[in-house]
């Protein structure tokens, strides 16, 4: 009965190891294998560890909620854009406004193709001096990078990061404790970026993660990812915190997961994400794709991701069809699990417009049983981010 | 790993069962809820449903997965356990005592006494690792 207790992975093993794999181990992790690297999904934490956190799922979900939460995700794709005019070159490829964005400052933003589809979803930051620091997804960097690649122009080169290695500290406490160490950290604003020595190593963090608390992103150097882990740890808010809580914290914040979410059949319009585009380059309409999103804009579009709040306690999981109440079609659930926080089952998918007002009636089809469940907004828990 | 009751049997599936005269109880091994993780949904048989022994008869979800639990024998369900649809961390906190399933009223108790005993569980939990 336990052949489905891990998170689906078509990656049939694992082939490659974080710098900190030996670290998850030691702390009781149990590994999985995730976009081809082996990654914890969870701890059995034991000793004064365990007395922070007892570990599992939802314990280290509400350690993040209630403290700090260290993540380990190295396996997502780092890489370096420098060159003459790289940031007119990244708008060859991105919707976002990429000129406009200032030194320090880091966006969100989507590589697109010419059917209005996404590629991949990315962080861009300006390190200044005509430097571009990206994170892509690692089941997507391969791909990423080659597409990249072939989509600058000469004098913009594309250096892959594989030296180093990415911790996310998340949770109320992530900037009290990370200041603890660089007092720099505090004056961070939100997507804000800094080169910062935090314990003696030398760190780009960025105001930022994926849970939807306050927090940091942090690259460093792969050979000191477990001095800058034990030195984080040794503060007493802070537990760490495997995919599973990663999965489950991004989806109480509606984030969208590469792959189930957002992917090359989904626009960015569908997926609400329409703020990624800038305002400039919704006039000049010059990124891949431009012309389909444009006329979605302007004209329609046949479906939208929303948030699905199930009645009852069954969770909806991803590929869960979702039906109106007259029992036509309306649409899929895209993630779907149970929310630690709400102590209920939560979903996003994509239903037909008609339907994807919050407080719209609807059912999910579990185990071959119409479910009732209700259209909601996103995120089900609130952003806390600092302003 | 918890001491195995003697006159309890178990399947490779991970349920473990017990006999009451013509009564069998039946729940998920610790191993199981172990593995599962924090469970957060059951979904139990209907009162009075046939159900034949290897059929999937109720569902266990964790944060993360969903996953059928059969029924270990032939029979009759007799009995399900309300407490762990109301409290699914039951199954977590006690899955061998207070977070059991449902009771199957059976035909064959000598089916019951084919399942594999503690030691034989032991020895397949073994083979897993």
């Amino acid at each position: 009965m336990i052949e489905n207790a891990l998170p689906d992975d078509p990656t049939p093993k694992p082939v490659r190891t974080t710098p900190l794999d030996d670290w998850h181990r030691r702390l009781g992790a149990r590994m999985v294998a995730f976009a081809g690297y082996a990654m914890p999904v969870q701890y059995d934490f034991t000793g004064d560890l365990a007395a922070r956190c007892r570990g599992g799922i939802v314990a280290e979900h509400l350690h993040c909620r209630a403290q700090a939460a260290l993540f380990d995700v190295s396996h997502m794709g780092q890489a370096m854009l420098s060159g003459t005019n790289v940031a007119a070159a990244l708008e060859r490829l991105v919707p976002g406004d990429i000129i406009g964005l200032k030194p320090d400052r880091q966006r969100y933003s989507l590589l697109t193709n010419e059917a209005g589809g996404i590629l991949d979803d990315l962080m861009i930051a300006h390190l200044g001096n005509d430097r571009f620091f990206i994170v892509v997804n690692a089941s997507r960097k391969e791909d990423d990078f080659t597409h990249l690649a072939a989509g600058l122009p000469a004098g913009v080169t594309l250096a892959p990061l594989e030296d180093r290695a990415l911790l996310a500290l998340q949770g109320p406490a992530a900037i009290s404790v990370l200041a603890r160490l660089a007092p720099q950290v505090a004056a961070l604003p939100f997507m804000g970026v800094a080169a910062i020595d935090i314990a003696g190593v030398a760190c780009l963090v960025s105001r930022s993660g994926y849970t939807g608390e306050d927090g940091c992103e942090i690259s460093l150097p792969a050979d000191r990812a477990e001095a800058l882990a034990d030195a984080l740890l040794a503060q007493p808010e802070v537990a760490p915190a495997g995919l599973g809580a990663r999965d489950s914290l991004r989806l109480e914040a509606g984030l969208c997961l590469y792959g189930n979410d957002i992917d090359e059949l989904t626009s960015p319009v569908e997926a609400g994400l329409t703020w990624v585009i800038g305002r400039r380059r919704r006039e000049a309409w010059d990124f891949p794709g431009a012309a389909v999103i444009r006329d979605q804009l302007d004209n329609t579009f046949p479906r939208l991701r929303v948030g699905i709040r199930p009645e009852g306690r069954a969770p909806a999981r991803a590929l869960t069809d979702i039906v109106a109440g007259d029992g036509t079609a309306a649409g899929v659930v895209t993630s779907g699990g149970f929310s630690p926080t709400l102590n209920a089952p939560i979903a996003m998918g994509y239903v037909r417009r008609d339907l994807a007002t919050p407080g719209t009636p609807v059912f999910v089809v579990v185990r071959g049983k119409p479910l009732p469940a209700t259209v909601a907004a996103l995120p089900f828990v609130p952003h806390r981010y600092v302003r | 790993m918890p001491t195995k009751r003697s006159d309890q049997r178990y399947t490779k599936e991970h349920e473990w069962v017990t006999l009451d005269g013509d009564i069998v109880t039946v729940g998920i091994t610790d191993h199981a809820q172990d593995q599962l993780g924090d469970v957060v949904f059951v979904e139990l048989p209907e009162l009075g449903r046939d159900v034949i022994a290897g059929e999937a008869c109720a569902v266990v979800e964790s944060v993360k997965a969903a996953s059928d639990i059969y029924a270990p024998l032939t029979g009759k369900v007799v009995e399900t356990n309300s407490e762990i649809t109301d409290d699914p961390s039951l199954v977590n906190s006690d899955a061998e005592g207070e977070g059991w399933f449902f009771r199957l009223e059976i035909d064959d108790t000598a089916a019951f006494e084919a399942l594999l005993d503690a030691d034989a569980y032991n020895e397949y939990l073994e083979t897993l690792d």
